[in-house]
């Protein structure tokens, strides 16, 4: 355990004094405001004058305003955050050849690799808790919007996932920096991962959908082949943290949500839900609806880490 | 294992792949004594010194350090066992006393101890006017003096040390050299070394062994080697005729 605090203590302490987490603090802080302050502006131009608005304490958090809401920057950008703190947690060390005077001291060589990790992920709980705090303090400040309880408590889970959906990308690059040698090569591996799993993924399940079960248009759509389309579609793009991610949130963060399907996909429940009520899911209801996602995030981030565990464990360390 | 003997060997092997690097190595080494390991590159002298720390899994073979079975009490064994690595590398951006702070946290010592201890070896290393300095800025000769500061933390009983005057001017080698035998004579640290250097290895080490291509060719103190090439005579033979003698034969 001594090991362990040394180099969670020293990590935390480089990382709290590096210039990438001056920028990267910078940068999410002026995210935070403009996103919050587009929020803000938009709500008051289209909530104006309505009698009763349901939770707009966790609008300032979905609604895109101009160009995103704080929910879809963190799905997009977020695991910027987590490649930055670990591309080159290990192999660093390696190249100036600390990491076998660590190593030679009398702790069990996991150390490294956990207090690496867990500094990480609390520099990635204090950046993600304060873009919260500021969020809503503009809304307060901006809107006058107060949170209720189940507000709070909606905001706290999105916080939770969040936090585990960076750790996830934290692991990654920490994975990519046991296994190359070169901080280049990892940093570029986890860059070219990050962008095809965020951005390409859903061109790439399109194109599978399309292979397995094309819809030809010519001679009748039907129905069945549609549906097998769609259905492939939403797997191979479930394949995708970031796809994961932003439907658990999406569900929590709005309450009106009802499911994270697509309408295609609706099972006949789920339509008569979203049809005929429009009330919103109690809370613990969103939760069940999302609870296979947030599962799935929470597993391939411990999966994740798992690997790069044992890589590390029986890796040669001569340098 | 025998009273006296610290580090003990029983035909310890090292394969990667279809290499070698370490043949079956059996080898005594007594405590108190500065034992030196000779052998050009690539002999297996690293892989032997991280085989004993047990940073590598022996292939074969086992070995005790201070009575320990690396491969399972490592961190036990660590403890008392310093390790100086060819080329140390430390934090750019901490200075000496910040560095040594980080050793003496992951050693487990209270900020009081560690605050004592870092005074007295900065003090012991020469170190004392660079304190304050960022070791990005340190020299070789300094680094490896800080480096040698580091193993000390945790008062080991046995240090290996590999080729610690590699790259140091005759200056600072010589200090180097002097601090190591002062080391092993006032605190009793059984000194194990590698290094190419034949006539530094012959002014400090007790006992050397010869490492060539993974094989431990020859051992003793340097005497019974010279009698054992050259037969008695009259001239004596230095450490690196020795060497040479034995180098060609392979």
């Amino acid at each position: 355990m001594q090991g362990l605090y040394a180099v969670f203590k020293k990590e935390l302490q480089d990382h709290l004094s590096s210039y990438r987490i001056v920028i990267l603090f910078a940068l999410i802080a002026m995210v935070s405001f403009i996103t919050s302050y587009m929020a803000a502006v938009h709500m008051r131009e289209n909530l104006e004058g309505l009698a009763s608005i349901r939770f707009p304490f966790l609008m300032l958090f979905s609604t895109p305003g101009a160009m995103f809401s704080m929910v879809q920057f963190v799905a997009f950008f977020g695991p910027l955050i987590g490649l930055i703190l670990g591309f080159d947690a290990i192999n660093r060390e390696r190249t100036q050849g600390t990491l076998i005077k660590v190593i030679s001291q009398p702790i069990y060589r996991d150390a490294v690799i956990n207090g690496k990790f867990l500094a990480g992920v609390t520099i990635i709980a204090i950046m993600l808790t304060a873009i919260v705090l500021v969020i809503s303090g503009f809304g307060l400040a901006l809107v006058g919007v107060v949170p209720g309880i189940e507000e709070i408590w909606r905001v706290f889970i999105y916080l939770i996932i969040s936090i585990f959906y960076i750790a996830f990308w934290l692991g990654l690059s920490i994975l990519f920096s046991i296994l190359f040698k070169s901080i280049a090569t990892s940093a570029l591996a986890s860059v070219a991962l990050w962008i095809f799993l965020s951005f390409f993924i859903s061109l790439g399940a399109e194109v599978v959908a399309n292979t397995v079960a094309p819809i030809d248009r010519k001679d009748g759509v039907q129905p069945e082949v549609v549906l097998e389309n769609a259905h492939i579609k939403e797997m191979v793009s479930l394949s995708s943290p970031m796809v994961l991610y932003s439907g658990a949130t999406a569900t929590i963060i709005d309450p009106m949500r009802k499911t994270t399907r697509s309408i295609i996909l609706m099972g006949p429940m789920e339509e008569l839900l979203s049809a005929r009520f429009k009330n919103p899911l109690p809370l613990g209801q969103s939760i069940v609806v999302v609870f296979p996602h947030i599962i799935a995030l929470i597993a391939i981030t411990l999966i994740c880490f798992a690997i790069s565990y044992v890589v590390f464990m029986l890796q040669e360390v001569r340098t | 294992m025998e009273p006296g003997i610290i580090i003990e060997t029983t035909n310890l092997t090292k394969r990667y792949g279809r290499q070698t690097a370490v043949n079956g190595l059996s080898l005594k080494v007594k405590e108190g004594e500065i034992f030196g390991f000779l052998g050009p590159n690539g002999a297996g002298k690293t892989t032997t010194l991280l085989m004993l720390l047990g940073l590598s899994r022996p292939s074969k073979g086992s070995a005790t350090v201070c009575g320990l079975n690396p491969v399972r009490m490592a961190k036990e064994l660590k403890r008392h066992v310093g390790y100086l690595p060819e080329n140390v590398g430390f934090y750019g951006d901490m200075d000496a006393v910040q560095s040594l702070q980080y050793v003496a946290d992951l050693n487990g010592f209270t900020q009081v101890e560690a605050r004592e201890k870092i005074d007295e070896l900065l003090d012991l290393v020469g170190l004392k006017e660079e304190a304050k300095k960022k070791t990005a800025a340190f020299s070789r000769g300094m680094k490896q003096r800080l480096g040698v500061a580091e193993v000390l933390i945790k008062d080991p009983e046995v240090l290996f040390l590999d080729e610690p005057t590699l790259g140091l001017d005759p200056e600072g080698a010589i200090q180097l050299i002097n601090l190591i035998r002062s080391l092993n004579r006032e605190k009793r640290i059984t000194v194990l070394l590698s290094s190419h250097n034949l006539h530094q290895v012959q002014k400090m080490s007790h006992r050397v062994g010869i490492m060539i291509g993974g094989d431990l060719i020859a051992e003793g103190s340097i005497d019974s080697l010279s009698e054992e090439k050259f037969g008695v005579g009259e001239k004596e033979y230095s450490l690196e005729e020795i060497y040479m003698k034995h180098f060609q034969e392979v």
